[in-house]
Parts: structure tokens; sequence; C-alpha cells
């Protein structure tokens, strides 16, 4: 009968989650499920966000309690049709093991990557997949692990990327003239080396002004863009933010610039300020962030507007932007009157962290065009 | 960034790292390549336990064993500092300074101050502190408030991998004297490490651990037993902030304050003697500074005032230990401080 039962288990959120706590039940026992519908919050020590059913089926059992801390992949709760007596429910409660090895699958993939390309080497994350590939692309002070959220959550969708800039993450830091051509460069570069083409590009922020360069210097490589509120749009940049981030060295000058990331400052973690202090200790980021903070945001001026050649482009274009934006203002969306626009209202920022259930499914549906 | 390594390969990655990168960083101590004399790789210990390890034959004559003269060698080593190197001075058992404190204390903490910013000192004098080794009296002190004492030096004291490599590089490019203070218990101990060049700065504390209800400042050794101790305290419903200063001069009271501020309760561990110890001068800035914020009274939890046992018995009374560290904060958990 083992068949009829499906586990819900603790998911695992980017490289570092080991553990999670279950902070809030959305479903009863007795409920029926329906995919995609959001059954529980989790927090991490970096991030909270609401967990979405991955499959439907009627939830008999609660085995996980609320404010306790719990493996990844550990069992939390339990769906069976209601033709499943308790006690083999009990017995699946009873027997289940956490599986070690779907755990080193699981670690292997969630290892990171490095590629050599003519301008360094970047570090990426992969996770295979059938058809079209995703390359996801962060923004300005950002890395692949802003992406913490979607890259495992597409992987059914098609092969996923998602890539460290230069002068980010884990790719090099050591790029002369550091600007958007020379990142529009490396990822065009990374594209080749890893021979992805007819590529669904999401780009964050910066990330965005570089996948729509990306799609106007190089069109056969894109298939589609998604633009999560992105740069090049319009001429407004926070300057706290940007000179802020730039400035800081400790976490206390840190942390209220991060604030402006989010509608919901409390996502801003002590872990997630010292993971991005850890990162702008790393030498040459300083010099980096400087470099590109100069090339392209100025006083709080955006230098590039893209918004006449990507109107030009004869692809897909869907903008995404978290009406609670504090760096880049969502009426830039109005700029692309073309393209398919999505108006967050309880995200700032970082619509994909923030909002990310509800991203993953507009960037499927971007795919699916 | 998912590598792991020991305290020991950190200082090692840190040192090897920064020689690559500025031809004036030179090393020289006892016993670091091989003992004096010594040919080559093959009789090269790096060191009593084995830090240096392996960067003699990458850095050739870049390390230089020394007499067995502390005196000798840490002048040589600031003299050199003075004309444009950047040594790394390995004093070894950090219980050695005695035969050395004139040029540490008495010449390069106070060479910028005399010469008017003319002069710089950048000098890293590593040594071994602490107990819990069986190393006896004369080999396992914690002596960072002498030097914590002194204006002019600055003093480091990490409790992980990703902190010694990041304050070592500080440390190194740092153009002050530096105390660069590695607890010998803890050279094992690993955690996660970039494998890229980074660096610390100096008087930024770490919280290692957050909490609303008592706040746990320390550094070194008991930074391990302090969490030990919060995870046990959080099991009875007592959240504990644990602090882990990171450096001792320059010291971040700004976190510190700011965590009393929130928590109204401080416990102060330090493996130091009690008498002017960190834990003393935490203590003293805290009830200056924010004694209205104070719901019970301050608590040290500090090794007694004795010199470090041989007994294994009695040395392990001697470190501050969980138990103590839990009985401290259970204490100050329990009465409210009635207001005035």
């Amino acid at each position: 009968m083992h068949e009829k039962i499906t586990p819900i288990v603790m998911p695992k959120w980017g490289l570092t989650m080991k553990e999670g706590t279950l902070s809030a039940w959305h479903v009863a026992e007795g409920q029926t499920i329906a995919p995609g519908q959001e059954i529980m919050d989790v927090e991490t020590d970096k991030i909270a966000n609401a967990v979405e059913a991955a499959d439907g089926g009627l939830l008999r059992r609660r085995v996980a309690q609320v404010g306790q801390v719990y493996p990844v992949k550990s069992l939390l709760g339990v769906m069976a049709p209601a033709d499943v007596p308790d006690a083999e429910i009990d017995t699946y409660v009873s027997g289940f093991k956490v599986p070690i090895s779907a755990e080193d699958e699981e670690e292997e993939a969630a290892v990171y990557r490095f590629v050599e390309t003519p301008s360094g080497r970047i570090r990426y994350a992969q996770r295979s997949g059938e058809g079209a590939p995703v390359l996801f692309i962060h923004g300005f002070g950002g890395d692949l692990n802003n992406w913490l959220f979607n890259i495992d959550a597409l992987s059914g969708s098609g092969p996923v990327f998602a890539l460290d800039l230069p002068g980010h993450g884990g790719s090099t830091k050591a790029i002369a003239k550091l600007g958007l051509d020379a990142l529009v460069a490396t990822v065009v570069e990374f594209m080749n080396a890893l021979k992805l083409s007819g590529a669904h590009l999401v780009g964050h922020s910066m990330g965005g002004a570089v996948a729509g360069l990306v799609a106007i210097q190089e069109p056969k490589l894109v298939r589609s863009l998604t633009l999560i509120s992105p740069a090049g749009l319009g001429q407004e940049i926070n300057a706290k933010y940007i000179d802020g981030f730039v400035a800081s060295e400790s976490r206390r000058d840190l942390k209220p610039v991060l604030q402006y990331l989010f509608a919901n400052a409390e996502l801003v973690s002590r872990a997630m300020v010292e993971d991005l202090l850890k990162y702008k200790r790393l030498d040459g980021v300083q010099a980096a962030l400087r470099d590109l903070a100069a090339a392209l945001f100025k006083e709080g001026r955006q230098e590039r507007n893209l918004a006449e050649d990507l109107a030009r482009l004869k692809l897909p274009i869907q903008v995404i932007w978290g009406a609670k934006d504090a760096i880049i203002p969502a009426a830039h969306a109005k700029a692309l009157p073309n393209a398919r626009v999505e108006i967050i209202d309880a995200a700032g920022h970082m619509a994909q962290m923030e909002a990310a259930n509800r991203v993953n499914d507009l960037i499927k549906a971007q795919m699916a065009r | 960034m998912a590598r792991k390594i020991s305290i020991r390969q950190a200082i090692n990655e840190a040192i090897d790292q920064e020689m690559q990168r500025d031809p004036t960083v030179v090393v020289m101590g006892e016993d670091i390549v091989g003992g004096t004399g010594a040919p080559g790789e093959a009789d090269a210990w790096g060191g009593v336990l084995g830090v240096t390890k392996g960067l003699y034959a990458k850095h050739g004559n870049r390390l230089m064993d020394t007499p067995l003269s502390e005196s000798a060698y840490i002048g040589a080593a600031i003299g050199a500092a003075t004309c444009g190197l950047r040594p790394i001075a390995e004093l070894m058992f950090i219980d050695f300074m005695g035969v050395c404190l004139d040029e540490i204390f008495n010449q390069a903490a106070k060479f910028r101050y005399m010469f008017g910013g003319k002069a710089q000192t950048p000098i890293v004098i590593r040594a071994m502190c602490g107990a819990g080794f069986r190393a006896a009296a004369q080999h396992s002190q914690m002596l960072t408030p002498v030097f914590a004492h002194i204006p002019g030096l600055k003093v480091v004291c990490p409790s992980n991998a990703y902190d010694a490599k990041g304050l070592l590089i500080q440390s190194i490019r740092d153009n002050d004297p530096v105390i660069f203070l590695e607890h010998k218990n803890l050279y094992g101990h690993e955690s996660e490490v970039p494998e890229e060049s980074y660096a610390i700065p100096f008087a930024e504390a770490n919280i290692v651990r957050e909490g609303k209800h008592a706040t746990i400042v320390t550094y070194g050794q008991t930074v391990h037993r302090s969490v030990e101790a919060a995870n046990v305290l959080a099991r009875e419903g007592v959240e504990c902030d644990v602090i882990d200063l990171r450096t001792l001069s320059p010291i971040d009271m700004d976190t510190v304050l700011e965590s009393v501020e929130n928590t109204g309760r401080l416990v102060c561990v330090d493996e130091a003697n009690p008498r002017c110890s960190i834990a003393a001068d935490v203590s003293a800035v805290v009830a200056q500074e924010a004694f209205d914020a104070l719901k019970a009274p301050i608590r040290m939890v500090t090794a007694p005032h004795t010199p470090v046992p041989f007994s294994p018995a009695l040395e392990d009374l001697y470190v501050p230990s969980v138990d103590a560290i839990t009985g401290a904060v259970r204490r100050i958990m329990g009465g409210e401080r009635k207001a005035a």
C-alpha cells in the first residue's frame, strides 16, 4: 500500500541548508492539497519561505510540530487516499528513513562547478533536465545563491544554469574595466563554453540588463527573457543602496542597507549579512563593486537605457516587479509596452526570493510559450 | 564555499597567499623550517605543531630558522619591519614573551607614536596560547590582557578557521604590530574557508548565535564552550547572544553594548586569569555605558587566579566549562534587578 502514500519532506534550499524549522502549517489533517498549494512555512538560519506542495493529495498526518527543527528530507507530513488505514500510515511514519543515497546524489548535483572562459574562471550551478535551458543571471553584489528558491523548482522544466558574474560570488574578481559590456561578454563566453543556445534567460536587476544585452547582441542564444526588477529601463536607482552596499564593511553598516532589498525587512537575517560580508571581504571584490557602481549607477542614475533596443527584439519578454521595490521603481516596467508585465504586491526588489513560488510559476509559463 | 579546512591549514594558507602576493613578507622563528641549519624540506618540521609545514619548499629562504633567542629574533623582526619588510615572527608559546617584551611593548608599540607617524612597524608576532594541552604552567597561559593593555599593539585571537585566515591576512597587511594568538587546542578545528584571499577588519565582533535573554561575550577556545552552553540553555527556554570578540585590541564594544541593550544580561567568559582580564574590561565598559539596560548583575566566568595546573584533572577544572557558563547564565536569569 506504500505506493499510495506520498511523503511531505523538509525541502533543501541552496547548497548549505542542512535543516529547517517548521514555522507554520497551512493545511489541516483531512484537507485535500492541490499541487502548487502553499502548505507550510519553513525557516532556515538564512531565510524564511512558504513551501508549495509538489504533489496533491489528502493530508492524513501532520508528522512535524510547529517550532521544531528538522533535517533536510525528513518526514513532515503524509498524504494518502482516505482508504489507506491509519495503521498503515503509522507504520509508514515509524519506518520512514531520511533517504541517504538520495541526499548524496543531491549533494553531487548541488556542488558548485567552474568553467574557464576567456574572461577568467566562472562559477556556476547546474541541474539537468530536458529541453531548452534556463540561465539565471543575478544582480549587482549578488551571486547564484540569489536563486536558491528557483533553481531546483525549475529543474523539471529544462536544464537549469545559474552563474556568478565576474567580480561576484566564486567567479574571477580580476577583470579590468568591469562594466556592463564586460559582463555581457562573459555571459556570452559562458554560454558558448557550455554550448547553451536558445536559452530562456532570467535576469535580476543589473543581471536583467545583462540578459537584455545578451539578447540584443546575440539573439540566437536567447529564446525568451524574464526580467525581474531589471536595470536598464529608466534612470532612477536608489543611490543609498548602491553606495551603501559598496561602502559597508561591518554588519552594522550593511544590515540596514540590505533591508532596502525586501518588502519584509525581517528577511534580512544575521546569516545573510554575514554571507555578504564574507563575499565583500574577498580580495578584489571592493574594487570590482566600485568599478561597476561607477560605470553603471553613478550618483543614483543608471547610465544605460535598453528599452528601445529591447522593444525591437522578436522574442517574448516578461517583466516581473515587486510593487514595493525600493531599489529600482516598478514604474520602469512601463518602458516596455509590448512585454508581459507582472507586478507582485508583497515583494520588494528580490521578488525571486520574496515571492519565489509566484516567480517560478511565471518563469515556467514563459518557457511554455 | 563548501571546502572545510582546519585552523592549522587556514593559517598556513594565509601565510602562503600573502607571501605570494607580497615579496616583503618573510617568516622567522624557532624550528619553523626544520631547526637551525636544516638542509631542506625533508627535515622541515614547520614549527613545533607543523603550522608552517610546506612553506619552506615554496618560499625557500624567505622563511628563516632563528637561534633559541627570542630577544634577538623578535628584535630583528621589529627592526626589519621598520625598514620595509613585513615579518611574521613566531614566538612559539606566548608564555615566552618575557624574554623579548622590551622589544614588543617599549619599542614596537611606541614607534609610530614617538616618531610622529613617520615610522611604522608592520610585524605580526604569532604565538600559541591557552590551556587544555597538558603543557603545564609555562606553556599554557592566556595572556591576551597583557597585550591588550598596551597602546600601540593590536591583539587577535581567532576561534575558527575562517576567522584565522582572514584575521591573519589583515594582520599581515596592517601597518602596526599585531600579536596573533593561536589557541593550541583549536588547531584541528575545521570550518568552511574560501580558497581566495580575504581580510577581516579588526574590531568587528562576530555574533555566533542570536538570542534575546542574555549576552555571552568571549573569544578563542571558550567561544565553542559558550555556544554549547547556549544550546543547553536554549532547551531550557533561555536564548543567548554569543559574541566572539575575535580581536581584543581594538575591541568591538559597540556590538557588545548593542546586544546587552537588547538582552539586559551579560556573562563574560574568558580563559585568562580574572584580574584585569578581557572579561573584567568588557564588564567595566558595559557597567559604565549600559548600566540602565542591565536587569541583573554582570557575571564573569574565567580561569581562577592561579597558574595553569599540570594535573589533567585540575587543568580540566581550570578552563571555563560549559557547566560553569550555563550556571552563570542561569544565576542571572533568576532575579530581575529591582528598579531603584
